[in-house]
């Protein structure tokens, strides 16, 4: 009734009797895993669900900032206990193996350094925070100049609280993510030029130039994973060039947003892109990682919908 | 109660098609108000409209049209907009209207949508004059020449026309989405509040607004908590509620500082660690918050329960009520389809005796404070013909005993949703707005209120 096509092969949380929604608390560590694994499941689930909301903003109007900041906390919720149990070190380790092109779930992998950034550290994470609110908001601080394109870009998440910065395998401080932009450009082709452009400059806030030369040097250095967000909505018909590299993207993906949440079908190639480049091929084939593999084919299952 | 409520349903609608299932998206209905007295009530929709209906008097002659609520006026209050600066849109649903109290034979409301607030002046005029000197019935200039006597112009009267006027225009004071307006007992000031701050108007300037409460934080990634509804207490000038996102709501004094960052009360119900969840916090937040007629209680609304504070007790609600619990085992597929999201109103009947807020499936429900019992009804063109007693409706988990005339919980239709409600503030009459139908129910049975 609520998700009307959607292919399940786990019973949905919510038919269970006498369960509220959230089966049981998570026991500590690999004991919780083999214990819970359908608890982790519908939690990665609700994590990989709670992210595609957070990138999926409505076209032309300004997403509810309420609803948004809700499901930021959720995902730091989620984030925190699996954290605590031990579960998402392993998930930040299949995916760091994992030889993933760059454009790809960012959050996840944001998440991934942060976490790893903390345990170098000795502290527990800093919540996920998302700083793509910021840039829908900040009427006063951004300008964006000349835009052609009606962009709503949630810039990357990324570890933003200084002490970890400096823990993470960013040097130096960094601030507003979207600069990052230019790393995901960089591999797509056509009218990204001049978005590349004014990305750079609408996303800058007060005192942040500075950094900009700073940051993109270390961008450039190997880590490709922190993509943004980004969600372009062309208001032409899309470039032809652009059409033409990712013309091998199943349009059926264009039904997970209709399946999943029912918001309006976006554009994101990119995102799509990077949902799609999980596949089973992406992960390594580690003997500890063969339950979270499971998982994650089972997930990446249900969002092709075969 | 409820149960006896003689129903006079008034199917009120803009731009309803006769194909059932299809809707005009600018049709649906946003936001329903009554005046101070019940004799104007005001809808919203989302393509920017206002339908005013006024009730009949009530006639000796035909006692079966007494109090019939019938149109008055219809205006276009708001347009879309698109702001250049972010390459955004700006809706031009209409999300609050707010009547001031009347002060003369022309009456006044506030409408907003997520940026602006406008103050329309609504008048009647049933007379012209007639009988110039220099013009004649057309208007045109007279030739002097045939202008033998002069006369007094008279008023004459004439059909009914009911003007409506933009009489202030309260612009770009909020960054974020306006969710609250609200008019101060003062009857000079209003507040409007968005997601993150609030600001105090003087009724007739436009172009200053205070700002008296500002939750934003530094780094906008630290946020955590919004805005999500405001009013104004409604006999001390000073005081106004604010709720939040996490569930908590906030008394403020105006007295006390200029920015009233710092509550005078914080309400807030700890929470059931047993009961914890990653919903807990969605569920929690707060969609609606009302005071009380007398003022001495706050009713709010959450997504599964309505619960009514004493404002002298701030550990945990008075009385807590619950909406629609066959939800709480629905919540992640309810997240799924964004309905967890949904912000649901509520209201108080003129007595405070009384609280009535609406669910999914087009079914509202009434709650009596004082003998605990509570009702479930629907607005819908199927179960109400004019005249007819609406029947209690029942909902019954999925698997369970079903009566005749039960609803599963499986069965529900989520899209189907009555997000605002209006209670007549004297008498027993509800304005149920369903989609982009508008439903009005008198209780015949018992014109005293309980």
């Amino acid at each position: 009734m609520f998700t009307k096509g959607t292919k399940r092969k786990f019973s949905d949380p919510g038919e269970e009797p006498a369960s509220s929604g959230d089966p049981g608390p998570a026991a500590p560590s690999a004991a919780a895993r083999t214990l819970s694994s359908s608890y982790s499941l519908q939690r990665q689930s609700l994590l990989d669900m709670s992210l595609i909301k957070l990138q999926l903003c409505h076209m032309l109007v300004e997403p509810n900032l309420c609803r948004s900041v809700l499901i930021a906390n959720t995902v730091r919720q989620i984030q925190e206990e699996m954290t605590q149990d031990g579960t998402w070190h392993i998930m930040t380790q299949a995916l760091a193996a994992a030889q993933c092109p760059a454009d790809r779930l960012v959050a996840t992998e944001v998440l991934c350094r942060q976490t790893d950034a903390a345990a170098q550290a000795g502290q527990s994470p800093k919540p996920f925070s998302v700083v793509g609110l910021q840039e829908g908001y900040h009427s006063e601080e951004v300008v964006m100049e000349g835009d052609v394109e009606t962009e709503v870009t949630m810039s990357s998440l990324s570890p933003l609280s200084p002490q970890l910065s400096s823990a993470s395998y960013l040097t130096g401080p960094f601030e507003v993510g979207p600069c990052w932009e230019e790393e995901d450009e960089e591999e797509e082709e056509g009218d990204c030029e001049e978005n590349e452009e004014e990305d750079s400059e609408g996303c800058l806030s007060d005192g942040e130039e500075r950094d900009q030369d700073h940051l993109n040097a270390d961008s450039r250095t190997g880590e490709k994973v922190f993509g943004t967000f980004e969600i372009k909505h062309p208001a032409s018909p899309p470039d032809p060039a652009l059409e033409e590299l990712f013309s091998d993207v199943d349009p059926s993906y264009y039904d997970l947003d209709t399946v999943l949440t029912g918001t309006p079908k976006m554009g994101p190639y990119d995102l799509l892109e990077s949902l799609s480049s999980h596949g089973p091929t992406a992960l390594s084939s580690s003997s500890s990682c063969r339950s979270d593999l499971n998982e994650l084919d089972h997930i990446m299952e249900i969002i092709v919908g075969s | 109660m409820g149960e006896d409520t003689d129903a006079t349903p008034t199917l009120n609608h803009h731009g309803f098609l006769p194909d059932h299932n299809y809707v005009t998206e600018a049709d649906i209905i946003s936001t329903v108000e009554f005046n101070h007295t019940g004799e104007l009530l005001a809808t919203g929709d989302k393509g920017g409209r206002v339908v005013i209906f006024q009730r009949e008097p009530e006639s000796q002659t035909e006692p079966f049209s007494q109090g019939e609520y019938n149109v008055y006026s219809t205006f276009q209050s708001h347009e879309p907009e698109f702001d250049y600066l972010k390459s955004l849109e700006i809706e031009e649903k209409i999300n609050k209207i707010r009547w001031l109290p009347q002060q003369n034979a022309a009456h006044f409301l506030l409408s907003t949508n997520d940026k602006t607030v406008k103050l329309w002046k609504v008048s009647e005029r049933d007379k012209r004059p007639e009988g110039y000197n220099l013009k004649d019935e057309e208007g045109r200039i007279k030739d002097l020449s045939t202008v033998t006597s002069l006369q007094v112009p008279v008023l004459k009267p004439v059909d009914l026309m009911v003007e409506v006027s933009p009489r202030r225009v309260f612009a770009n004071a909020h960054t974020y989405h306006i969710n609250s307006i609200s008019v101060n007992s003062d009857y000079e000031t209003y507040m409007s509040a968005d997601d993150l701050r609030i600001n105090l108007w003087h009724l007739d300037i436009t172009d200053r607004s205070f700002n008296i409460v500002d939750i934003k934080p530094a780094n906008m990634e630290d946020l955590t908590e919004v805005i999500t509804a405001a009013e104004f207490h409604p006999h001390h000038c000073n005081l106004f509620v604010y709720s939040s996102s996490k569930g908590t709501l906030r008394l403020c004094d105006m007295r006390e500082a200029a920015l009233c960052d710092k509550h005078s009360k914080l309400f807030e119900e700890p929470e059931d660690p047993s009961a914890h969840s990653f919903f807990s916090e969605i569920i929690s937040s707060v969609s609606d918050v009302k005071f009380s007629h007398s003022g001495r209680y706050l009713l709010t609304r959450d997504y599964l329960t309505a619960k009514v504070w004493d404002l002298n007790m701030e550990s945990k609600p008075l009385e807590t009520y619950q909406v629609h619990d066959y939800l709480r085992s629905k919540l992640c597929s309810l997240y799924e389809n964004d309905c967890i999201f949904d912000k649901f109103e509520c209201a108080w009947n003129g007595s405070d005796s009384v609280i009535m807020t609406g669910a999914y499936n087009n079914f509202f429900r009434m709650f009596d404070r004082n003998t605990k019992r509570d009702v479930t009804l629907e607005a819908s063109r199927e179960s109400s013909k004019p005249r007819a007693v609406l029947k209690p409706r029942r909902v019954c988990a999925a698997g369970g005993k079903r009566r005749k005339d039960d609803i599963s919980v499986d069965s529900l239709d989520f899209t189907k949703k009555i997000l605002h409600t209006a209670w007549h503030p004297t008498e027993n009459i509800i304005a149920i707005a369903a989609t982009n139908n508008l439903y009005i129910f008198q209780d015949k049975l018992s014109s005293e209120m309980h």
